[in-house]
């Protein structure tokens, strides 16, 4: 019997109409544990780096990860991966909710997809019962509203429904994938989705999933929540209150925006308002998100209730998480009302919120400098409210200028070349990042920045604080109950951290320590990522009730394979590392890692190319960052480096 | 019959303050496997989360008794603007719909406030709602004494009546004789 996974995936291939129950190999999971790790392993595999993204050819992975489906808390997100047609690099998102237990539930680990489908689907999986279904009546439809025809027309309430809008149809570059609430949003998964005409995944399942030790699997996750109850009722201190508790950013519940809208740009990413946060906004802020939101909204088996309905007046009822509140309202130099409004229009599309706001705020910047014209805007209203509105609908259409705005600020510079691309100054590997400017480099997050497989800062980040503390009682304070700390050495790091002086950034933490750092942030994430796990609840927030010291245990017990903190870390590392192959293949090399130029006001060559250097090291890369032989083959992965040699990428060196 | 004390427990939802997450369901599906907390399935759970957010209706419902019949008619409540559904408090397994039954076999389930965890111990899904939305409470009442099915009676008398009687008499002894 298998424990924790159902051991069997679905194989779909739209191409054909083709639908195979697959069994996983048992060895994979010990490897790669699950989500993305095998993920990642079944793309090496059977996606070669000639495959273009929008392509039959393609594949696309929904997976649940290894504890999705468990009562472990909080372990509810689904893993999409695929290739993104933004990077062209392998492409993750996650997204909570409630799909992942559900396709558990139904007996497969994780559907996945290939080929093209003629027209326009949908796929119905119903335990041992999978379809195909016409879906030429949902074609335009929005999001939430697919869904729920989906649902009725099923007569099953409890299925759980993964859909694209518009913009995945129309093969947005930065298209979702929405379900409910939560959204797997990064890097254009949806258009992908879309490229395969797959408008909707819908699952209904009633069989158990096994857990290995059940005695002692359920102690640990009464221990979780019992830590979950401590940090509500014992917020951290020190920190500002968006950073002070567990969950993804509680921004449906906070209203003091002082941190998001004081330290983070707006416009294209440009300006600071420093003074931006008085008593009037405060004010009239706290009023329009009371209004808006209607009640407080968890994903599957997690206390934290991280997201809200939202029921602005005007506005067709939608669901909403974390920042994208913000991220539309300052992209437009707005109000947080028009926030709340636009979301409503830009979920039911389906796109990211993050790149999204981001590409229409340099469209208007381009307009501003005459680069783009009245000709090639025919048509925009005045407000820039309005404009946001217009051009949102351009893109999801890919109507006119929306054709090149939709494949994001980097491509849509270059095609529209006569100076644009100074104007996609936020990208990092192609892909759209928060939109945040900062005076001196911070070495930890330069690396994070330069390094991330991701390419998003919140997904590789946490564990350690984003900077010291100003006092070294706060300090000593913060250190006490850490427990999470992979060694005491960390504590050691962080004690030392100071605002201003020599052990200040850039060059404190030194270079050995910014690594180890990094390295244990990054780490935690790819547990998560593939255990299925909320950052959360894990790897985002400070002092997390899932860490180093606990996973082993609770993943062993739901499993019945025996992790310790070193085999654990070691599948963390095989997957970081196979990720990187998988880039690597695609061309992914030293010169593509750096954030961007204005991120800091103040850079240090010099510095900056040896924590490159010392981090490559550090992961077991050459210096173009590119897994050696010896990296790989300790990792068990000697089938990787046997193909980069082959490739000519790694250069075979005699002994 | 004779009047007895009984300890009336009692599950106060607030449904104001769920959050939708089903733990309570998780939870008792959890529990309620044997062996205890080997197998997670809500499709088994004794409460179910009746759960429609865009309309913000969020009811945990308790499985009560199975009954061989549905309702000869049935109702929608109104309650501030929101519609419920005909169904949506009840807490009976019924033969018009698939909740509170074992998705395998089809036998009803009924909610037995975790008593096997013990006298002094809350229900289980009371313990995982960490939104509050599901408070404990006891009382003392009294009351009619009465026979009351254990769970292998419940479930055979739910096959009788699916099946008749006598056909479930008749496989039992044939069952007994292969044995």
């Amino acid at each position: 019997m298998r424990y924790a996974e159902t051991g069997y995936n679905l194989e779909i291939d739209l191409t054909r109409g083709n639908i195979e129950r697959v069994e996983s190999d048992p060895r994979l999971t010990e490897l790669h544990l699950g989500g993305l790790g095998t993920n990642a392993k079944i793309l090496w595999d059977r996606v070669p780096p000639e495959v273009e993204p929008y392509s039959p050819e393609n594949l696309l992975i929904f997976s649940a990860g290894l504890l999705g489906g468990t009562p472990a808390p909080g372990a509810n997100r689904t893993i999409v991966s695929s290739f993104s047609p933004q990077t062209k690099l392998m492409g993750y998102s996650m997204m909570g909710g409630f799909f992942a237990a559900e396709l558990k539930h139904a007996g497969y680990d994780k559907v996945i997809i290939r080929g093209q489908s003629p027209d326009l689907v949908y796929l119905w999986i119903n335990n041992d019962k999978v379809e195909i279904r016409d879906a030429s009546h949902l074609k335009g439809l929005g999001t939430l509203e697919t869904a729920e025809i989906i649902r009725k027309e099923l007569n099953e309430p409890n299925s759980q429904v993964a859909a694209i809008g518009l913009a995945g149809e129309n093969r947005v570059f930065y298209a979702s994938i929405e379900q409910g609430r939560s959204s797997a949003s990064r890097l254009g998964l949806g258009g992908v989705m879309g490229d395969k005409r797959l408008k909707a995944i819908a699952v209904r399942g009633t069989k158990d999933v096994n857990i290995a030790r059940p005695a002692e699997f359920i102690q640990h996750c009464n221990d979780i929540l019992k830590y979950v109850k401590f940090r509500d009722k014992n917020p951290l201190g020190m920190v500002p209150p968006i950073l002070a508790g567990l969950g993804s950013p509680q921004e449906m519940r906070i209203h003091d925006e002082e941190w998001h809208t004081t330290n983070f740009t707006w416009g294209n990413a440009r300006h600071r308002r420093k003074d931006f946060w008085t008593e009037d906004i405060s004010k009239s802020w706290k009023e329009t998100q009371e209004n808006a939101t209607q009640r407080f909204l968890s994903c599957y088996n997690c206390p934290l209730s991280c997201g809200a309905s939202v029921d602005y007046p005007g506005v067709p009822k939608y669901m909403m998480k974390c920042y994208s509140k913000l991220t539309y309202t300052m992209a437009a130099m707005s109000d947080l009302e028009f926030g709340f409004k636009i979301n409503s229009n830009a979920q039911a599309f389906g796109v990211d919120g993050f790149t999204t706001p981001q590409v229409i705020a340099f469209a208007l910047e381009l307009y501003e400098a005459g680069i783009l014209t009245d000709k090639d805007l025919a048509g925009m209203p005045a407000g820039t409210e309005e404009r946001f509105f217009w051009l949102l609908d351009r893109i999801v259409r890919r109507e006119g200028i929306g054709d090149i705005l939709a494949d994001g600020t980097y491509w849509a510079a270059k095609k529209i070349g006569n100076g644009a691309e100074e104007y996609a100054h936020n990208n990092i590997k192609k892909h759209e990042q928060l939109p945040l400017k900062l005076g001196m480099l911070n070495p930890i997050y330069f690396l994070m920045y330069s390094t991330g497989e991701k390419i998003n800062i919140t997904q590789i980040e946490g564990q350690f604080p984003q900077a010291p503390f100003s006092t070294k009682e706060d300090r000593e304070e913060f250190v006490k109950d850490w427990i999470q700390v992979p060694d005491e050495k960390f504590k050691e790091y962080f004690l030392n951290w100071e605002m201003r002086g020599e052990r200040s950034i850039p060059h404190y933490p030194p270079v050995d320590a910014t690594c180890e750092i990094v390295d244990w942030m990054e780490k935690m994430h790819y547990i998560d990522d593939s255990v299925g796990m909320c950052a959360g609840l894990s790897s985002f927030p400070l002092k997390p009730a899932y860490h180093l010291h606990n996973y082993p245990e609770l993943i062993s017990a739901a499993t019945g394979i025996d992790f310790d903190e070193a085999s654990l870390s070691q599948a963390a590392k095989r997957n970081r590392t196979l990720i990187r192959a998988i880039n690597n293949r695609r061309g992914l090399r030293r010169e593509d890692e750096r954030p961007p130029e204005d991120h800091w006001k103040h850079r240090f060559p010099e510095l900056e190319t040896k924590l490159l250097d010392e981090y490559y090291k550090f992961k077991g890369w050459n210096n173009q960052g590119i897994p050696t032989r010896e990296t790989l083959q300790e990792l068990g992965m000697d089938y990787v480096g046997e193909d980069l040699e082959q490739r000519g990428i790694l250069i075979h060196e005699q002994s | 019959m004779s009047k007895v004390k009984k300890k009336v427990k009692t599950i106060k939802i607030d449904v104001d303050k769920c959050n939708g997450c089903r733990a309570c369901e998780v939870i008792c599906a959890s529990f309620h496997s044997a062996p205890k907390y080997s197998s997670n399935n809500p499709a088994r759970a004794r409460i179910r989360l009746i759960r429609d957010p865009l309309k913000d209706i969020f009811v945990p419902v308790y499985a009560g008794e199975y009954v061989e019949a549905e309702c000869m008619g049935r109702d929608k409540y109104v309650i501030d603007g929101k519609e419920y559904g005909e169904c949506d408090f009840c807490r009976a397994a019924c033969p018009s719909r698939d909740v509170f039954k074992e998705p395998d076999s089809g036998l009803p389930l009924k909610c037995d406030m975790c008593e096997e965890n013990g006298p002094d111990e809350e229900p289980l899904c009371v313990q995982w709602c960490l939104a509050d939305a599901l408070i404990y409470e006891e009382r003392e009442e009294e009351v009619e004494e009465d026979v009351k099915l254990g769970d292998l009676e419940l479930g055979l008398k739910s096959l009788a009546d699916k099946h008749g009687l006598r056909t479930l008499m008749e496989t039992v002894a044939r069952m007994t004789q292969k044995g």
